[in-house]
């Protein structure tokens, strides 16, 4: 059996997924991406090996994508996350037309077709307004887990408007309406519905089509997930796996190439972030 | 018969002579300022470059300042002496700059730019008249504005021989001619009416040369970048308009580019992707930038910044020289009001750019610093795409401004355009009803 894997080292976290030749996950790994990218690339694609109990002389091609993806040093090629996230969300989901992926510091809107190539991306410019990180401050400004904002947010009653999807603005705007007496569950809700406001706009220019996946870590987020469902007005497909779309994207590309028989490159490509 | 001598002499002469007359004018812009002299400060769009130097007044285009404090990476430093000095991170890189460039008493990494003693403008873009209002109070100038009608709605340009054409232009030579009544105050000369015809006649070999130039970068390979060797023909298009040295610079840059074309000789990359460029230039890493693409095998075969920013050229309109004040009214008229549609109607001159040039992708480079040029183009981009399914690539950043210039987002952007051009070109083999 010959394998294929991707490894996504994004902002915040990297992510790893190695596939077998019928394309099925065989192992998976996730870690906080931190300060040493070419150690938390590392770090990733051996904790995937590990846990799919497979030798690494047994993987015959790996793809490097992400903002870190020329530090996947011992990576044959790269991939941007944005063809990787189409082709992974096509393959998860075949009907797949308009891919939204949120991460730590931006937010794709990405269109793709049947065989889950882009036809065309649309993301946030330089800032990270409107993606996860704005929640991390909003998780911060109010001292609760990052992972219990959804189901928090989903207990509003009487949210209220976020006017700023500015992130370091986001805290003192929280903490104003904190300040006001307003209700922990309702100020989450803004934050949410305003994000899916921002990440709408971004799907609009592309295109949202009859199907859509979301991926990213952000896919985590129970309330991020049904405030854009509600913004959009169409349901979004979601798994487990959408959080490692990147890196599962990246694997296939990557099986692309051993069943082509194109020899590993070992990566030479200059260094730009 | 082609030899290597003829190669040698003649590929790359026009950005060897280009870069040499772009020092030559700014040496004499350095003269003129250590003299005491006045120059004229005007602008790209409508520089009315034509009246100027037939009073031999010296030109400067504060823009062309600014963007080359860019090139040259010290942008910044102008940028935040007019922001202390007051004016807002938000508005337009070029006008902070050039109050840099002021406030330092014409410092500049070119020459030592003159002082103004008159400025004109036009109407090409609202920013000329509030930046001009900045010169005109703080050396107390005369400031001449110049109202050209523009394009009252896509499609419905007028031309000669339509009783609104000839309104409009009667409008502008009333203007024209107080104008240069204002230059004999300034300058103590009397208008040299066959000096201004030579002056036109040097114009019009520029024009037609220019639009000569453009015509044979549709050649496979284009014979040169848009985008680079480009922006080093427009420094002379603009600042040498109208000139003899300006004239010969085209005369022999068309013959650079017919000798390539003959031969076959493109760009020094392997040409793999033809592409347009919309928008201003991202100068503060102007060379960088065009590399994310040519690494790809991406080159630039057009551009509007070669239309609107080409000095009154790229329509190759010529003055006729029997009825020069008359001629030159309609000539201001007609690339003005082009220059204008550049930004607002810019989608049917794109479509024919696409068919010509056969391009496989747009790209549109929205500024931070310039929402007039840059509103729309998102829109632009849309219709462009469902019109004619070209792929394009929508990526902001600035022409000054370094710190809204994320390089490695960009990157990210370019190589994710290239993927899809890529694997649109394996279905294209797979399929060639597929391009």
């Amino acid at each position: 059996m010959s394998y294929a894997a991707g490894v996504d080292v994004g902002s915040t976290q990297t992510k790893a997924i190695i596939i077998d030749e019928n394309r099925v996950i065989v192992g998976r790994s996730l870690l906080d991406t931190g300060a040493n990218v070419i150690k938390a690339a590392e770090s990733s694609y051996f904790a995937a090996l590990k846990q799919g109990g497979i030798d690494e002389e047994e993987v015959e091609y790996i793809i490097g994508t992400g903002y870190g993806r020329y530090r996947v040093t011992f990576g044959n090629s790269q991939v941007t996350e944005i063809s990787c996230h189409g082709r992974g969300a096509v393959h998860l989901f075949p009907e797949t037309r308009t891919v939204v992926d949120m991460g730590g510091q931006d937010t794709k809107a990405i269109s793709v077709n049947a065989k889950g190539e882009i036809t065309d991306f649309c993301m946030n410019d330089k800032c990270a307004a409107g993606t996860g990180r704005f929640l991390g401050a909003a998780a911060a400004a109010l001292d609760i887990p990052i992972d219990d904002l959804g189901p928090v947010s989903l207990q509003s009653t009487k949210p209220i408007k976020i006017s700023t999807t500015c992130t370091v603005f986001a805290e003192s705007e929280v903490l104003a309406w904190i300040g006001k007496g307003k209700k922990i569950e309702d100020i989450l809700w803004g934050v949410h519905k305003s994000i899916a406001s921002r990440s709408a706009g971004l799907m609009r220019r592309v295109g949202i089509n009859d199907e859509i996946t979301f991926t990213g870590g952000v896919t985590r987020n129970v309330g991020m997930v049904k405030a854009l469902e509600e913004r959009i007005e169409k349901p979004l497909n979601i798994s487990d796996d959408c959080h490692y779309m990147g890196a599962l994207g990246a694997a296939l590309f990557a099986l692309d190439n051993v069943k082509a028989g194109r020899t590993p490159v070992a990566s030479t490509a200059e260094v730009t972030s | 018969m082609t030899t290597l001598e003829d190669t040698q002499e003649l590929v790359g002469r026009g950005n060897r002579e280009g870069a040499a007359l772009f020092r030559d004018w700014f040496t004499d812009l350095d003269a003129t300022a250590k003299s005491g002299g006045l120059s004229a400060y005007v602008f790209v769009m409508g520089s009315i470059n034509e009246i100027l130097k037939t009073f031999d007044l010296p030109v400067v285009f504060p823009e062309i300042n600014s963007l080359q404090t860019a090139v040259r990476r010290v942008a910044h430093e102008y940028l935040e002496e007019a922001e202390d000095y007051g004016y807002s991170p938000d508005i337009c890189g070029y006008v902070k700059a050039d109050v840099g460039t002021q406030l330092r008493g014409g410092e500049h990494p070119m020459a030592q730019i003159p002082k103004p003693g008159i400025t004109v403008l036009t109407n090409a873009c609202n920013t000329y008249i509030k930046w001009a209002e900045i010169w005109e109070r703080m050396y107390e100038i005369p400031m001449f504005t110049i109202d050209i009608p523009g394009t009252r709605e896509a499609g419905t340009q007028t031309w000669k021989g339509d009783s609104d054409f000839e309104g409009d232009r009667k409008y502008v030579e009333v203007q024209l001619r107080e104008l240069i009544t204002l230059c004999e105050e300034v300058t103590g000369k009397d208008f040299d009416i066959d000096k201004f015809r030579e002056v036109l006649g040097h114009a019009n070999t520029m024009s037609r040369s220019w639009n000569r130039v453009l015509e044979l970068n549709e050649a496979k390979p284009s014979l040169f970048n848009a985008l680079t060797d480009g922006t080093i023909y427009l420094g002379v298009a603009n600042g040498l308009r109208g000139t003899e040295v300006g004239a010969r610079y085209f005369e022999r840059l068309v013959e650079e580019m017919e000798y390539k074309a003959a031969n076959g000789i493109g760009q020094t990359i392997e040409e793999k992707y033809r592409l347009l460029f919309v928008g201003v230039p991202c100068y503060p890493i102007f060379r960088r930038f065009n590399e994310l693409f040519t690494d790809w095998g991406g080159t630039f075969v057009n551009s509007t910044y070669l239309w609107f920013a080409s000095g009154g050229t790229n329509r190759g309109f010529e003055y006729e020289l029997a009825d020069p004040l008359a001629s030159f009214a309609e000539g201001v008229l007609v690339n003005v009001r082009d220059a204008m549609d550049s930004m607002f109607h810019q989608d049917v001159v794109l479509k024919d750019m696409a068919k010509d040039f056969d391009v496989d992708g747009i790209v549109y480079h929205p500024i931070k610093s310039c929402r007039t040029v840059s509103t729309g183009l998102a829109d632009g981009r849309k219709h462009m795409t469902d019109a004619l399914g070209i792929p394009s690539l929508f990526m902001e950043s600035d022409m000054m401004d370094r710190r809204v210039v994320s390089e490695a987002q960009m990157k990210n952007r370019v190589d994710a355009f290239f993927e899809g051009l890529a694997s649109r070109r394996q279905q294209a083999l797979a399929d060639p009803k597929v391009r």
